[in-house]
Parts: C-alpha cells; sequence; structure tokens
C-alpha cells in the first residue's frame, strides 16, 4: 500500500535534486528548470497532505503555484533570452559582474 | 520705581551687549562713553532708590517673571530692594561709573577697548543681579556670572607668556585668571551645598522664608549650612587658604582690579555673610560665626605682613584688600553686620581710588610697577599724589577720614565682645597698614628720584581721568562723617543687624580710638623715616634685609603658592598623568576602539562573500536556509 510517507519520501528526493541543481549548475537556463523541479516537488507533498486530510486546501495551492510558475517561467525566459541577446552567454561565472 | 529697579539692573547689561557689537572692531571711543553713561544711569537709579528708602523707609519687592516652576520647586525672579541692598547697589555702581571712566583713558592704546567694556559691564550686571536677588539661586547666579566675568577680565592680556615664579609671582594673566576661576570654583561647591542643604529643610530659596523658619531648624543643618555658605564667601572674599588668586589677580588690567577690590567680586563674599544675618546670628551657629571672626582676623594680620616686604606696587594694594576683607569678617563675625557694611562701602571708595592711583602710575612708568625703580613721582604726577596720599590716609585710618570711623568702630567691636587677642592682632594690624600703605606712598612719590636713572619719562594721566576720580577722593575724606545716619538708616531692617557697644566700651572709646590713632601715626613715622628721606639716609634696597628670614619668608607668601604647586597642582598632574594614560587610554579607549576593530575585522572578512556571482549567492542563502531549519528543530526540540 502506498502511503503519505511514501508521496513525501518522493517529494523530498526531487526537492533535493532540485536543490543541488540550483547549488551546482552555472547555466541559468537549468537553474529555472531546477527551481520548476522544486516547486513540482512541493506541489506533490501538498496534493498528497491535502488528501490524506480531505481538505482540499491544499490541492488549491497546488493550482496556484502551478500558476505562478507558469507565469514567472514565461517571464523569466523573456529575461534570459534579453540577457542572452547582451552577453552571448548564459553562464553565471561569465555574468559575475558586481564583485564586491 | 519698579522701573528704576529694573534700569539700576539692565542698564549695564544694555551697555555690556552694546559693546560686544563692536567687540571685534578696533578702537571705537563711543562704546566706552556710552558703556560709563549706561553705568551712570545705572548709578542715578540706584541713589534715587536708596534716598527714597531713606526717606520713606519702605522695602521694594519686585518679581519680574517666575523662573522654575517643576514640582514643589518655584523660584520667580524675583528682586529686594532694602537697606542692604541699596548700599551695596549704589557702592557698586559708584565706583563701576568712576572706573568705566577711567577706563575710557587707561585703556585708550589698547586694541581690544571695545571687549574690554563689554566685560566690564557685564561684571557690573552679575554683581547688581547678585546683590538685588532676593533667593539664593539668583544670588548664585550671580555669583557665577561674576566668577565667569572675573575670568574673562583677568585674563584679559591673555597673549602674554608665562613667567617663571621668581620673576613674576603671577606667572602669567591666563594662569592667574584661571586660578582665580579654580579656586572659586572649589568655594562655590561649598556655597551650592549650603544652599542645597538650606533648601532641603525649609523647602524654599526665598531670604524671607528661609530665614523664617531658621528657629525651627536642628543645630546640625544650622551649622551646616552656615559653614558651607561661609566656603563659598572664603572663595570669593579670597580668605585663608583660598586666597593666592586675588594678588594674582594683578595680572588684569587696573580697571579690573579697582573694580574685583572694591565693587563687583571680593564684597560678594562679605555681602553673603551680611545677606545670611540670620543665620550666623543664630545662637546655635556661635561657633562659626567666631571661626569667621577668628579667620577675618587671622587674614588681615596675615596679609597686612607680606603687604610690609612687597614691591609691586598693585600687589601692596591688593594685600592690603585682602587685609581689610579681614577686618570686614571679623565684624560680621562679632555680629556688628552693618559695621562690616559700613566699612565695605568706606573701603570700596578708598580702594577704587587707589587702585586708579596706582593705574595711573603704572601708565606713566610703562607698566613698570616695581617701587624700587620710583621715587619722586609727585613732582610730575602731583593729581595722581594727592588721590593716592588720601586714599592711603583713609586706609591707613586717620581721625575724620572714611576708614578711620569704619575701622575703628571694628576694633571697638572686637574689644566690646572681650575678645582681647582678636582686639589687639587688630591694633597691630591697623599699625601694619598704617606703615605699609604709606611706604607705598614714600617708595613712589617721595624721596629720590630713581627712576631717572633707569630711563623713564613718567607723565600725568589725562584730565579727565583725573576729574573722573574726584568723587571718590571726596566720598574717601567724608564717608566716615555719615556714620550715624548710614546706622539709623540700617537699623530698620530689624534686630538682627543691630549692634550697640555697651557703656563700658562706650567711656574707653575715646582712649581706644587714640590708642589706634597712635598706632597708626607710628606706623607712618616709621615709613617716613625709612623710606621717604633724601641724601644721606636715603633708602637703598639692603642685601642684608633681602637675604633674612622674614623677609625670605614673607615675599615668598608664607611659601603658600610654592606649597600648593608642589602639594596640589603637581600631585593632581601626576594622577591626572597616570589616569589618562593608564585608565584612559588602557582602558576606556581601548574598550571602544576593540569594538569599532570588531566591526571593522568581521565586516572585512565577510566581504569575501560578496563576490558578484549568483551561483554563490545561492550557495550561501541554502547555507542560511539550512542554518535557520537547525535553529527551528533545535528550539522545537528543546520546548
Amino acid at each position: 500500500m502506498i502511503g503519505l510517507s511514501h508521496y513525501l519520501i518522493v517529494s523530498a528526493i526531487i526537492f533535493s535534486i532540485g536543490l543541488v541543481g540550483v547549488l551546482r549548475r552555472r547555466n541559468l537556463l537549468m537553474l529555472f528548470f531546477a527551481t520548476e523541479v522544486m516547486l513540482n516537488a512541493v506541489n506533490i507533498a501538498f496534493a498528497a497532505i491535502s488528501h490524506y486530510y480531505n481538505d482540499l486546501t491544499g490541492q488549491m495551492f497546488a493550482f496556484f503555484i502551478i500558476a505562478i510558475a507558469a507565469s514567472e517561467v514565461a517571464v523569466g525566459l523573456g529575461i534570459l533570452i534579453v540577457l542572452y541577446k547582451k552577453h552571448g552567454s548564459l553562464d553565471l561565472d561569465d555574468l559575475a559582474s558586481m564583485r564586491g | 520705581m519698579e522701573n528704576l529697579v529694573y534700569i539700576a539692573l539692565f542698564a549695564p547689561f544694555v551697555g555690556s551687549l552694546f559693546a560686544a557689537l563692536f567687540g571685534m572692531t578696533e578702537r571705537k571711543i563711543f562704546v566706552g562713553v556710552i558703556g560709563s553713561t549706561l553705568i551712570g544711569l545705572s548709578f542715578v537709579s540706584s541713589a534715587v532708590l536708596a534716598y527714597t528708602l531713606y526717606t520713606t523707609g519702605e522695602v521694594i519687592n519686585v518679581r519680574m517673571m517666575d523662573w522654575i516652576n517643576a514640582g514643589d520647586l518655584n523660584v520667580s525672579f524675583g528682586f529686594v530692594i532694602d537697606q542692604i541692598s541699596v548700599t551695596m547697589m549704589t557702592v557698586v555702581t559708584l565706583v563701576s561709573t568712576v572706573v568705566h571712566v577711567y577706563a575710557i583713558g587707561y585703556m585708550d592704546h589698547d586694541k581690544s577697548f571695545n571687549r574690554f567694556f563689554s566685560y566690564l559691564s557685564a561684571f557690573v550686571f552679575s554683581m547688581m543681579i547678585l546683590v538685588m536677588s532676593d533667593n539664593f539661586l539668583g544670588l548664585f547666579i550671580g555669583w557665577e556670572g561674576v566668577g565667569v566675568c572675573s575670568w574673562l577680565l583677568i585674563g584679559f592680556w591673555y597673549h602674554k607668556a608665562d613667567q617663571p615664579r621668581e620673576d613674576n609671582p603671577s606667572i602669567s594673566p591666563s594662569w592667574a585668571a584661571n586660578e582665580a576661576f579654580i579656586m572659586n570654583r572649589i568655594a562655590d561647591l561649598g556655597m551650592l551645598i549650603g544652599i542645597f542643604i538650606l533648601y532641603w529643610n525649609t523647602g524654599s530659596l526665598k531670604y524671607d522664608e528661609v530665614f523664617a523658619q531658621l528657629p525651627y531648624l536642628s543645630d546640625t543643618i544650622l551649622i551646616g549650612a552656615a559653614i558651607a555658605l561661609f566656603i563659598g564667601a572664603m572663595g570669593k572674599s579670597a580668605q585663608f587658604p583660598l586666597h593666592t588668586w586675588l594678588t594674582d589677580a594683578m595680572e588684569g588690567p587696573t580697571p579690573v582690579s579697582a573694580l574685583i577690590h572694591a565693587a563687583t567680586m571680593v564684597t560678594a563674599g562679605v555681602f553673603l555673610v551680611i545677606r545670611a544675618n540670620p543665620l550666623y546670628s543664630m545662637p546655635e551657629v556661635g561657633g562659626v560665626s567666631f571661626f569667621i571672626a577668628s579667620l577675618g582676623t587671622f587674614v588681615a594680620f596675615y596679609a597686612a605682613s607680606m603687604a610690609l616686604v612687597e614691591r609691586d606696587l598693585k600687589r601692596i594694594i591688593a594685600y592690603s584688600t585682602l587685609s581689610q576683607l579681614g577686618y570686614m569678617f571679623a565684624a560680621a563675625g562679632l555680629g556688628a553686620y552693618w559695621i562690616a557694611l559700613f566699612h565695605l562701602a568706606a573701603h570700596a571708595f578708598f580702594k577704587a581710588l587707589l587702585f586708579l592711583g596706582g593705574g595711573n602710575v603704572m601708565h606713566a612708568m610703562h607698566d613698570e610697577l616695581d617701587l624700587f625703580k620710583m621715587g619722586g613721582l609727585r613732582k610730575v604726577m602731583r593729581g595722581t599724589w594727592i588721590y593716592m596720599t588720601i586714599a592711603s590716609i583713609a586706609l591707613a585710618g586717620l581721625p575724620f577720614f572714611a576708614g578711620f570711623y569704619s575701622k575703628d568702630a571694628i576694633i571697638e567691636t572686637a574689644f566690646n565682645e572681650h575678645t582681647y587677642v582678636l582686639w589687639g592682632i587688630l591694633v597691630l594690624t591697623a599699625g601694619m597698614t598704617a606703615f605699609y600703605s604709606f611706604r607705598q606712598i614714600f617708595l613712589s612719590f617721595h624721596g629720590e628720584e630713581r627712576y631717572k636713572a633707569l630711563g623713564f619719562h613718567p607723565h600725568e594721566m589725562y584730565k579727565f581721568v583725573l576729574v573722573a576720580m574726584s568723587p571718590l577722593a571726596i566720598l574717601a575724606m567724608i564717608t566716615g562723617l555719615f556714620m550715624n545716619q548710614y546706622k539709623a538708616f540700617i537699623y530698620k531692617i530689624g534686630e538682627s543687624v543691630q549692634y550697640e557697644m555697651s557703656d563700658h566700651t562706650h567711656h574707653l572709646a575715646v582712649w581706644l580710638g587714640l590708642l589706634v590713632i597712635f598706632i597708626a601715626l607710628s606706623g607712618i613715622t616709621l615709613a617716613y623715616l625709612k623710606y621717604a628721606r633724601k641724601g644721606e639716609h636715603a633708602f637703598k634696597p639692603n642685601e642684608k634685609t633681602a637675604n633674612g628670614f622674614f623677609y625670605k619668608l614673607l615675599i615668598n607668601q608664607y611659601y603658600v603658592p610654592v606649597f600648593y604647586e608642589n602639594f596640589i597642582t603637581k600631585p593632581y598632574m601626576m594622577i591626572s598623568e597616570m589616569f589618562w594614560t593608564k585608565v584612559d587610554l588602557k582602558i576606556v579607549d581601548a574598550t571602544v576602539d576593540n569594538i569599532a576593530k570588531f566591526f571593522y575585522k568581521s565586516g572585512d572578512s565577510a566581504r569575501g562573500m560578496q563576490t558578484g556571482n549568483l551561483s554563490n549567492y545561492l550557495n550561501w542563502m541554502a547555507v542560511g536556509a539550512v542554518i535557520l531549519l537547525v535553529i527551528a528543530a533545535i528550539s522545537a526540540m528543546l520546548v
């Protein structure tokens, strides 16, 4: 029987994969993918917990997150295109121009 | 009447502000003229007030405004014009007027002429607040104002450099000014404590209310308040051991010396004791009063002894002030407050005259003050010679001059109180006073003209200055004749100031007076024989005397200044230095510095985080999130 904890473990594993991606990747596009992975990991947790408690609020939240993530990606990709046109690269090490 | 009070008080203030407008510009004669006029106006108002009070006998109370209203403390800015304050007002403004006019001539060549008048008028204003106030707080404000102005004026020539003590006992004007200010500050603490004690126990600062409650206070409180207030008086009136500043204050311009000694400063201490006479005449504080009388007598003798050998013209006059203040305190301590006040007034006239005359001599001799370099000046400075002689006769206490009546009354008081030791010392001091004041006259104005060999070309002071000094000369001669009227005038205050000689003293009064005259005359004769003659007997500085023990002791002021320097100033300096290097630098500063250094260092090392690389920032963010999670987890476990 697949219970709540299984869902949560899967969610945690996916979140960690996303986190590692955020920390290790240098390409901005990959960072976006990693954040999307993390967001969806959270969505899984929301849906699972919502089902477990029989409370639809959690699933509602998941929908909100999907909607916001979609709009965020739309804006973010726009910025990325502009950045790429300007610098010819999306590598973060090349983009570091504000050294303290 | 109220307007007159305000004019008397604020005319000097207006004068001061007016002169201050031109403080930084070059000499403008009208500044001096307007300043003098305003002080003169103040004098006229005071005189009218005095006359009104004399004829009607009605004390005027003026309440200008509420000043401090905080909780139970209600102090109004009020003034009282009674017999004591009106005497002081008249004397102060009269002497100040003459001094102001004199200063126009004396400070003629000084480039800070305007600044000088600003300070001078402010000095008078402070003194007027001091004497007119109807409460202790106003008195204290005036008291401090006088202190500040004296500091400004003694150090008026602040640019003069320090000299070693052997060349100039006062070291330098700025040194003398600081000395005067600091010594007064020490005494002011005592005075402030006295005021606190009285306020604490009576709940008021007004003279009337405080004095009305005195009978209900305990002995300790009365004695404590009396002692504390007298310490304040000791500082202002330069009584031993806080006396050294007075002679050093001679570094200031001569009009300032005249003002300090005659009107605006040293008399404040005597005034305080007289003003607080209900306190000092309580039987419980009899011991304190007797101590005041004894200290006064001691100072009278002590100062006179130093004047015997002094060579500096102005310092001799300064010592004589000290000595006469001793007389005043002796009278006040013995309960003869009105005699003390009368001597204060008489003394103010002849002492101001003496100083202004001394200033003329100094001016003529191009700031040379050594009597041994003068002699025979009466031929070139006839007017000054006459004035100085009149003042010296008054000081020595020869009959019919001001000093005779007032000083004789003090000596009689000492006899009347059966304090024969004090009486003896005071009589002896009267002889010494006559000797040193005429020693000074003879050395400067008579005898051989020693200045000629030294290449001096003395000249008489301006005419208008001599004319301006004449009121003082007249008053120095005639004040004594009004003693009985004055007595009737001041007796109206009440019983506390009344003092009558017993019948026994009354019978002997003539003989006592004659004894004093005889002693004074012998002092003068001695001075004449030693210093005034020409030719074979002419005075010559004597090596043998100059090396004698007593001469050395006296010329070095009993080594008191040296003692202060070695046992107070220097140890204090050492302690200060130690606290500076050990405590301040090593502990206080080090703590503050290290806190600052910590933030500098941590900031410097944390700067490495700012790489500008987004990836690094994200890593740090993750670290931060982990730390927060850990903290949250730990606190959750603890709860």
